[in-house]
C-alpha cells in the first residue's frame, strides 16, 4: 500500500528562515557584497564560471554568496539560472593565438617569442600565511614597464616547423552539445573537451595526477600555459555579418608528450588541451592531461587499462552536480522504499528461522 | 558596436547621455537576456568544440527618422543594451559625428589603455634570462 505523506512545510520554511539567519552570521560584521566576492574572490568566481559554463562574473559572485561559500552549491544554482536563458546562438570559435596574455609561460622553452610572462602567479610565493591580510592592509600597485606589442604565437605553432609535433588542422565541423542531447558514447574529442572543461577541478586534477603517477603513460610538458582575454565574435543574423559581442578570460594549456609512434603516426609529440573560463590554470593543466590521455584510441596506442582513459567512467563522473546530484538525493525521504527493504529482510529472517527450526526437529 | 559590447557596465549610458538628450524611440525587440555557447578550437587550432556559455543582452529599435539600431552586449544590463542601440540608431542619422566623438572614441580610448596598462603589469613580471658566468678562468 501505498501511503501519501504529507507534513514538514512549517519545518522546512523555518529551517530556510534559519539558513538564511546563518548565511549572514554574526551582524556586527559587515556584511559581503557582491562586488567585494568578484573583486576579492576571483579565483572562485572563475571556478563557479567554468563549472557552472557560464561566463558573468556578477552572476558567479552572486551564487557564492547565497550558497555561503559551497563552491557546488554555487555551480549547482548557476547551472539552474542557465537553463533559463533563450539562446541567441554560437560564437565563432575564439582565437586564443591573438590573446591579450596576462601571463603565458612554457616549461618547456626558454627563449620563445614573446617571452616568459609570469603574471599575477603564486608560483614562487613561499605559500607562507601573510598576517599582513588580516590587519587592514595598504595596496600594493604593481610595478609596470613598457610593454613591446607584438604576436605571442602559440609554442606548438613555431615548434612545428620542424614537424615534430602533432598538428591540429582547421576544421569547420559544427561540434556536439552535452547540453542539448544527452552525453553518449563513444564520445568524439569535442564532447570530451566539453565536458572536461565544465568537470569538477578536483576530480579533474586526480584523474590527470593519476596519469602522472604511471596509470596510462602519459609523461607531458606544459609546452605553453597562458591566461589572458580574448574577444568573442558572433555572426549576427539581423545585421549580416560578425561582431564582438564581449570579452572573456580564458586559461589555456597544451602539453606536448612524448609519442613512439604508432601504425599510421611517425615517433613525435603529440597534445593534450585544456582550455577553461577565467583564471583556472590548474584546471586546465588537468583538463590537457586527462584530454591527452583520452586519445589514447585516436593515436593508436594500447588501452592498458587505467581510470584516465576508460572515456565513459571519466566522462560520466566528471560532472559535480551530477555526482552531487545522485550522491545527495539519498539522504532525502525514502520511507516507503526503506519499509519494503525492511518488510523483505523481516520475510527472509522469517524464513531462515523456520527452515532452521525444521531442520532441528528432524536432527532430535 | 563591438566596442560598446565590451564596456563596463553603464559607461555607453553615460556617454551618451552626456553627448545628447535621447531621442524618441520604438521597440523592434524589447531588451532581452540570453546566452551565447562560446566556442573554442582543440589544440588552439583544431576543430571547434563548445566551451560554454556567457550571458549577452540584445535588443532592436528604431528612430522616428526610421533608422534601426540593433544591440548585443556582453551580460545582463538592459539599460546598457538600450543606449547600445540608441547609438547605432544614432550613428545613421546628422548625430553620428557626435557619437563617434563623444561615445565611441571615448570608449576605445578607454580600452585601449585598460589593455596597455595589464600589458604594462605583465611586461614587469617578464623573466630577464641571463647566465652566471662560472669561475673557470
Amino acid at each position: 500500500m501505498y501511503v501519501a505523506v504529507k507534513g514538514g512545510e512549517r519545518a522546512i520554511q523555518n529551517a530556510h528562515a534559519w539558513l538564511a539567519e546563518e548565511r549572514r552570521g554574526d551582524t556586527s560584521v559587515a556584511e559581503l557584497s557582491v562586488a567585494q566576492i568578484r573583486e576579492q574572490l576571483s579565483l572562485a568566481v572563475n571556478r563557479v564560471m567554468a563549472e557552472g559554463s557560464l561566463y558573468d562574473p556578477d552572476l558567479a559572485a552572486l551564487a557564492i554568496k547565497q550558497a555561503r561559500g559551497d563552491l557546488i552549491e554555487a555551480i549547482f544554482l548557476i547551472r539552474a539560472y542557465r537553463t533559463t536563458l533563450p539562446r541567441f546562438g554560437a560564437s565563432a570559435p575564439v582565437d586564443t593565438g591573438n590573446m591579450a596574455c596576462d601571463r603565458r609561460i612554457s616549461a618547456t622553452f626558454k627563449d620563445l617569442p614573446g617571452g616568459q610572462v609570469l603574471g599575477p602567479t603564486f608560483d614562487y610565493t613561499h605559500r607562507l600565511l601573510d598576517f599582513k591580510l588580516a590587519a587592514d592592509g595598504e595596496t600594493l600597485e604593481a610595478p609596470m614597464r613598457e610593454a613591446e606589442p607584438g604576436p605571442v604565437p602559440h609554442v606548438t605553432e613555431f615548434l612545428n616547423k620542424e614537424g615534430l609535433i602533432e598538428e591540429a588542422p582547421q576544421d569547420e565541423t559544427t561540434p556536439p552539445d552535452l547540453t542539448r542531447e544527452p552525453l553518449e558514447m563513444p564520445a568524439d574529442r569535442a564532447l570530451r573537451l566539453q565536458a572536461l572543461t565544465r568537470a569538477d577541478e578536483g576530480f579533474t586534477l586526480s584523474m590527470a595526477y593519476s596519469t602522472q603517477r604511471g596509470y596510462a603513460r602519459n609523461h607531458a610538458f606544459v609546452g605553453e600555459l597562458r591566461i589572458g582575454t580574448v574577444p568573442v565574435e558572433m555572426e549576427i543574423p539581423e545585421l549580416g555579418f560578425a561582431i564582438e559581442i564581449g570579452k572573456i578570460t580564458l586559461t589555456e594549456c597544451e602539453t606536448v608528450n612524448q609519442f613512439k609512434g604508432s601504425k599510421t603516426e611517425p615517433p613525435q609529440f603529440t597534445r593534450g588541451y585544456g582550455l577553461v573560463f577565467g583564471q583556472t590554470e590548474r584546471k586546465a593543466i588537468s583538463m590537457a592531461l586527462v584530454d591527452r590521455a583520452l586519445r589514447w584510441e585516436e593515436l593508436g596506442e594500447d588501452n592498458v587499462g587505467a581510470p584516465a582513459q576508460d572515456a565513459e567512467f571519466v566522462l560520466y563522473h566528471a560532472d559535480n552536480i551530477q555526482a552531487t546530484g545522485f550522491l545527495e538525493h539519498i539522504k532525502l525521504p525514502h520511507y516507503v522504499d526503506f519499509q519494503s527493504e525492511l518488510e523483505l529482510v523481516r520475510k527472509l529472517r522469517r524464513e531462515v528461522e523456520a527452515s532452521q527450526n525444521q531442520h532441528q526437529e528432524a536432527t532430535e | 558596436m563591438s566596442l560598446m559590447a565590451k564596456a563596463p557596465e553603464g559607461r555607453v549610458s553615460a556617454l551618451l547621455d552626456a553627448a545628447l538628450p535621447r531621442p524618441a524611440h520604438t521597440w523592434l525587440r524589447a531588451p532581452e537576456i540570453g546566452s551565447v555557447m562560446v566556442r573554442g578550437r582543440a589544440g588552439g587550432t583544431g576543430a571547434p568544440f563548445n566551451l560554454g556559455e556567457m550571458t549577452v543582452t540584445r535588443c532592436a529599435l528604431k528612430l522616428p527618422g526610421g533608422e534601426v539600431g540593433h544591440a548585443y552586449i556582453q551580460g545582463r544590463n538592459k539599460a546598457d543594451a538600450e543606449a547600445a542601440a540608441l547609438v547605432d540608431a544614432l550613428m545613421q542619422t546628422g548625430a553620428a559625428t557626435v557619437m563617434r566623438t563623444k561615445v565611441l572614441e571615448p570608449l576605445e580610448s578607454e580600452q585601449s589603455a585598460r589593455r596597455t596598462t595589464r600589458a604594462e603589469k605583465g611586461a614587469a613580471t617578464k623573466v630577464d634570462f641571463f647566465t652566471m658566468v662560472r669561475g673557470e678562468d
